[in-house]
């Protein structure tokens, strides 16, 4: 029993890290930096619990989530895109002004800088064992999306164009691929889909809380990192990192294993793969760059 | 014009709300005191970015290295006797921010300039590295019973403005202020007045170049890189020996992160980024002097909006003076 539970705890965990891998790894791939994640998860987290309070409807506040997730994509597009902002310190921005924001709002709505009323939820009422768990489509949604990446890169003709800009923006010009088109279309997409993660948080703890994320989304970046942009690489990442997570709550109280020591494992493996066996031959060749 | 409507949103009226933020942060002794406190570690985190950004690094690690800083500073506050005198305590507790600091800034310099890593993502994830290191540190072995802070000091303790001038009456402006302004003006010397300088300089604009006339590319990353991170653990003074004399937990509260924008803003040149420290520091001292009619987040999202303009605008800039 005991067993499932903690299975079941695990993928909750992962789910967030998924979602938020799965839009990194897309607007990575097409060569925008997704340092924004944190902030795509934050807006989405957001746009679902305002708008599930005030229309009762956890379903229409997903859809508020990735709307949210995809209007900040579209900032980052047009910033980097368009006016050829350097990435990282749009992404920095981005990430600051949805933190600002959303506490803003929150005192503008609820009189309130810490958190949103109580909100209903997807797959409320299951509880919290292993059938209620897999029973939310959010959870094997969020196990799907990254196989389901894997597939489009791989597969499509769309995936095929995303890792053209995100390699060789020149040569994938000369073929009469247009770049910023597709590079738009992965990062408000790569938008939509980190909120979801955010949205899943949400509901997941029934509220909105300023900070909600509390760098989940740079823990999702290392896992696509550590994951060398691979999906399905990035995915056993999400699990690894919600795993050990899983070990710290449950040790929590016991002083064999300090709580920061956890904390710092997804941290600590990047860099260790970053120096080591990633190397820089991993890292989509165009990444951060901004043509012309 | 953004503020202007954020402040709309909440039924207040913009130029009152406004007046309210300069009389709130030079218009009165603790709030133009309090700007000048704030701008003093802005300073040091500035430059900690812009150093670096002219080697054509990116250091996003200012939040950790500044906690290494002001970490390194208590501790050596506590291990001197009360009896050494403050001037030569806070010059050792100084030195040991510096080498806080710049031992945190050479992890990601080694990386980069061994493995070719990238600092931008090894800063990102130092940062939280750092900070849970020092939390540990501090939440199992030196914290005070019920708080989250470090005993304070021994000596060290630099004196504040308020001490010898009414003008800056209860707030925690101190002489480190100086200092910051001081290693700022050297900074500039450092760049613009000196072979190294040059180098650092030519390896920002042209690494390739500078490595066929002769420059050790990867030597001067790693050197940058640690430089920068001594320069936020610089910023940690301010707070040690200035302010609370103790280390706390989140003591930087996203100075090193402000650093990035005061650095852009100030363009990447150290008497920029004195001015850009202090209008980024009137920000932030004016959302609290207006927190109670209109949200101090208000002045976060202004802080991202003016970071976004500019890194908007400056390719924008350059592509048109280029094509003229």
């Amino acid at each position: 029993m005991i067993a499932l539970l903690i299975v079941a705890q695990v993928l909750r965990i992962s789910v967030p890290y998924l979602f938020a891998a799965a839009g990194g790894l897309l607007s990575e791939r097409a060569g925008i930096v997704a340092l924004t994640l944190e902030g795509y998860m934050l807006s989405g987290a957001f746009g679902a619990a305002i708008v599930t309070y005030y229309s009762g409807s956890p379903a229409l506040g997903l859809v508020a989530g990735v709307a949210a997730g995809a209007l900040l994509g579209s900032l980052h597009a047009v910033a980097t895109i368009r006016f050829k902002a350097d990435q990282v310190v749009s992404g920095i921005a981005l990430n600051l002004l949805v933190a600002g924001g959303c506490a803003f709002s929150l005192r503008l709505a609820f009189d309130s800088s810490a958190n949103s009323p109580r909100i209903t939820a997807l797959g409320d009422g299951l509880g919290s064992g292993l059938v209620a768990t897999l029973a939310n489509p959010l959870v094997w949604g969020a196990f799907v999306i990254l196989p389901a990446m894997w597939w489009m890169l791989y597969r499509t003709r769309f995936g095929l164009r995303v890792r053209a800009v995100g390699e060789h923006p020149e040569a994938a010009t000369s073929v009469g691929i247009g770049v910023p088109r597709v590079r738009y279309l992965a990062v408000i997409l790569s938008g939509a889909i980190a909120a979801l993660g955010g949205a899943y948080l949400a509901f997941d703890q029934h509220k909105f809380t300023d900070g909600m994320t509390a760098g989940r989304g740079f823990i999702a970046l290392a896992a696509v990192i550590f994951g060398r942009w691979e999906p399905v690489r990035a995915l056993a990442a999400c699990v690894l990192f919600a795993v050990a997570e899983t070990v710290q709550i449950r040790l929590q109280g016991s002083t064999a294993l300090p709580s920061q020591f956890v904390e710092m494992i997804p941290y600590a493996l990047t860099i260790v793969a970053l120096a080591g066996f990633v190397g820089k031959s991993a890292a989509p060749a165009a990444l951060g760059r901004n043509e012309g | 014009m953004v503020g202007d409507l954020l402040i709309l949103s909440f039924g207040q009226s913009p130029g009152a709300v406004f007046a309210m933020l300069l009389e709130g942060t030079w218009g009165n002794p603790y709030g133009f005191g309090q700007t000048l406190y704030k701008a003093t570690t802005l300073i040091a985190t500035g430059l900690a970015v812009a150093i670096p950004l002219r080697a054509g690094l990116f250091n996003i690690g200012a939040e950790g290295q500044l906690a290494a800083g002001g970490f390194a500073a208590a501790l050596m506050g506590l291990v001197l006797p009360a009896a050494v005198p403050w001037p030569i305590a806070a010059l050792l507790c100084t030195i040991a921010a510096v080498i806080g600091g710049g031992l945190v800034g050479a992890i990601p310099g080694a990386l980069k300039a061994r493995f070719g890593a990238s600092e931008v993502i090894v800063t990102i994830m130092l940062n939280f590295i750092v900070l849970a290191l020092l939390n540990w540190i501090v939440a199992s072995h030196l914290h005070i019973p019920e708080s989250l802070h470090t005993p304070e000091i021994h000596t060290g303790a630099v004196p504040r403005f308020a001490d010898v001038s009414s003008l800056f009456r209860g707030s925690a402006a101190n002489v480190t202020l100086f200092g910051a302004i001081a290693v700022a003006v050297g900074a500039w010397w450092f760049l613009f007045r000196t072979r190294a300088g040059y180098e650092l300089r030519a390896v920002g604009l042209q690494a390739e170049a500078a490595r066929t006339g002769g420059v050790r590319v990867t030597h001067v990353w790693f050197i940058t890189m640690m430089l920068g991170g001594a320069l936020a653990g610089l910023g940690g003074v301010n707070y040690v020996l200035g302010y609370k004399h103790y280390y706390e937990e989140g003591f930087g509260s996203g100075a090193g992160f402000l650093g990035i924008a005061v650095a852009l803003v100030g363009r990447n040149h150290p008497i920029g980024v004195i001015f850009a420290a202090l209008l980024f520091a009137t920000l932030s001292q004016g959302g609290l002097a207006v927190n109670a009619v209109v949200p101090k987040q208000m002045m976060d999202v202004l802080q991202a909006v003016v970071i976004l303009a500019v890194a908007v605008c400056v390719p924008e800039v350059r592509r048109i003076l280029r094509t003229r």
